[in-house]
């Protein structure tokens, strides 16, 4: 998972599992630390995440609450079918912004 | 078959690996295997984390059975079971934004048949069926 900031937007794009132990875990800090560094507008850039359970998507969930409480944004581009299938049974594609372009996505947090 | 797996994280992987093994051979496509394979883990987290609470003196016992079209997993926890109906539901409003709570949902999504009761003497017994041929999502 790499971190790379677009004008006051941070990309954070993951890679991998995002399951629960190590993956959710890495996930979880990368945002807590961001946050805590008073980044308030994130993309998660989701197009290499191979899978992803219930766990990392509420690692998602309690991102976005954490940075939107302080007046910030978690958004999320690139999904994979397998991603975009878990949000729209679990209804989070009604919490969650999701772009397929990234130009997009960065100007939509303005 | 039959495995018997300590209350671990890695118990997880195992029982996962060994389903999706024997899905393979059943000929579900790779789809349904991810579906397949996501719902073994959802419910083996259940079992390991929320059931025997990592208790090493608790076993979780998977039997995984084929048959033509057929693919049939059952794992049993020794934990202290769980009222179904007290379970918040997901997909209300107000619970869209739980960090947790979306594994049964998950596992009822991708899976044909769902079933969950007690386990005798004790603990919480999930019955899951996948046939070839449908598809879920």
């Amino acid at each position: 998972m790499t971190t790379r900031q677009v004008g006051d937007v941070t990309v954070i794009d993951v890679v991998g599992r995002i399951t629960l132990g190590e993956g959710a875990s890495a996930f979880r800090d990368t945002i807590r630390e961001l946050a805590a560094n008073g980044k308030k507008k994130l993309l998660l850039n989701l197009a290499e995440v191979s899978y992803i359970d219930s766990s990392g998507i509420g690692e998602m969930v309690s991102g976005f609450t954490t940075v939107a409480n302080q007046g910030g944004a978690v958004k999320l581009l690139n999904l994979t079918k397998r991603v975009r299938d878990l949000l729209q049974i679990t209804k989070l594609y009604t919490v969650f912004e999701v772009f397929d372009d990234e130009a997009a996505a960065v100007r939509s947090f303005s | 078959m039959t495995l018997v797996l300590d209350s671990t994280l890695e118990s997880v992987d195992i029982a996962e690996e060994r389903v999706l093994s024997e899905a393979a051979q059943a000929g579900f496509d790779e789809d349904q295997q991810h579906h397949i394979g996501m719902s073994v883990r959802e419910c083996m987290v259940n079992a390991v984390v929320h059931g025997n609470r990592y208790n090493a003196r608790k076993k979780v016992t998977v039997s995984i059975s084929r048959s033509a079209g057929r693919l049939e997993v059952i794992i049993a926890d020794e934990g202290e079971g769980f009222d179904m109906s007290n379970l918040p539901d997901p997909l209300a409003d107000e619970n869209l934004l739980r960090h947790s709570g979306r594994g049964l949902l998950l596992m009822q999504a991708f899976m044909d048949e769902f079933q969950i009761r007690p386990h005798q003497p004790r603990g919480t017994e999930v019955r899951m069926v996948k046939y070839l041929g449908k598809n879920n999502h």
